[in-house]
């Protein structure tokens, strides 16, 4: 359902600057979006300052200096800091991306920071996920055979390999499908283009057999034609890869199967 | 253990929907769609307006006041607004069908898709007045 406006409970208010970092001179102004399920309130946006020179280039080493150094209560999700675990996706400078890869100087004044947009937020920067990772299991991202199972392993062809390029790189941080307004309206009924993306990455492998079953799941109005070219998506994808082109695939397909 | 079952006593705080629109940031290729649903919504008034132009070729009278009408400077500006609403979407339909295709996603095609969209409805609508001003004289 389309709502431009936010829930009662959810319209942001401001809330408490933190003092100044000990060493001043080179500290940096970050706005940060509060939530506590504790304490009843409604979210705020915190404001805090960090001390670059004691403190790595990176918007996630910012925010482990702060719960290190001035709040320990701020909570957010990460685990790699090097882009290939998805955990530290929230919103930096108004775009969906990993806090671990994004640098700090990529980003003119404030750097200002919500959780991924559109979520239920279970506190801070930590969104809840679990509808997103129900429509991933939907699309069923394992390989699927009829032919009886070979005694050494199922071979592919270089080329065919090459075809899951630019799909299976995929973490499932979930900045893309947050980033698409089609999502944020329909995302009980729209898979949304992390899924999708993965739907396709299982379409066009070579060795999968279910191709049609497949092709039937997506056949519908909401699970795939929600998507209309936006391109929020294939703009925040950390790993530079291209839902939005991997969706009109899969239209293609279906079109191509009918004629 | 006081301190159990006060916890088990709260009811969790519904959680909030994190901020959306109000915070993404405007990205070219998003306005425009959006500027092309508008324009799509727009063209119902103006078929509107088609209608009544049409319907007004009946009679002299009714003629004469749509005539007046399109002549003034708010209908005039009204039309303008049509005739760019019209072509906007209709490139907007080009961009559409060319995805359809399967082209135009890359990084620098689909900014580029964008903004000839977006220039090229304003160029053809202005050539479009400007020779239809000159020609029938702006009568």
């Amino acid at each position: 359902m389309v709502q431009f406006t936010l829930p009662k409970n959810s319209k942001v208010e401001q809330g408490k600057t933190w003092p100044h970092a000990p060493k001043a001179g080179a500290e940096r102004e970050f706005r940060i979006y509060r939530w506590n399920p504790d304490d009843g309130r409604n979210p705020r946006i915190d404001t805090y300052y960090v001390d670059t020179k004691d403190c790595g280039p990176m918007v996630l080493d910012a925010l482990i200096w702060l719960k290190t150094n001035v709040d320990a209560t701020l909570t957010f999700r990460r685990s790699c800091r090097e882009g290939i675990c998805g955990s530290c996706a929230m919103n930096i400078d108004g775009t969906n991306t990993l806090a671990c890869t994004k640098s700090m100087s990529e980003v003119n004044g404030a750097v200002r920071i919500y959780p991924l947009p559109h979520m239920a937020v279970v506190k801070d920067l930590v969104p809840d996920l679990t509808n997103f990772y129900a429509q991933h299991a939907s699309i069923e991202p394992w390989l699927q055979t009829k032919s009886p199972t070979p005694r050494t392993e199922w071979k592919q062809s270089h080329d065919d390999r090459q075809k899951l390029d630019g799909l299976y790189e995929c973490i499932l941080c979930a900045c893309c499908s947050t980033s698409c307004p089609s999502y944020w309206w329909n995302s009980d009924r729209y898979l949304g283009p992390a899924a999708l993306l993965q739907a396709q990455r299982w379409l066009v492998d070579s060795r999968d057999e279910a191709t049609g079953e497949r092709l039937d799941n997506l056949e519908d109005p909401f699970r795939l034609y929600r998507c209309h070219t936006i391109m929020n998506c294939a703009k925040a994808c950390p790993k530079h890869l291209n839902p939005a082109e991997a969706i009109a695939d899969i239209k293609r397909a279906l079109v191509e199967r009918q004629v | 253990m006081a301190e159990t079952r006060s916890l088990e006593a709260r009811t969790p705080a519904e959680r909030p929907l994190s901020p959306h629109l109000q915070i993404y940031r405007p990205m070219l290729t998003m306005m425009m769609s959006i500027a092309h649903r508008i324009t799509g919504f727009a063209l119902y008034f103006g078929t509107l307006l088609l209608a009544w132009w049409l319907i007004a070729a009946v009679s002299p009278n009714g003629y004469a006041r749509f005539q007046w009408f399109a002549g003034s400077w708010i209908g005039r500006l009204i039309l303008f607004g049509y005739t760019w609403a019209l072509i906007h979407h209709m490139l907007g339909g080009i961009r559409h069908l060319i995805w359809d295709t399967g082209r135009g996603f890359g990084p620098s095609e689909r900014e580029w898709l964008a903004a000839a969209n977006l220039i090229g409805s304003i160029a053809i609508t202005l050539i479009l007045w400007i020779f239809v001003l000159l020609t029938m004289g702006g009568s």
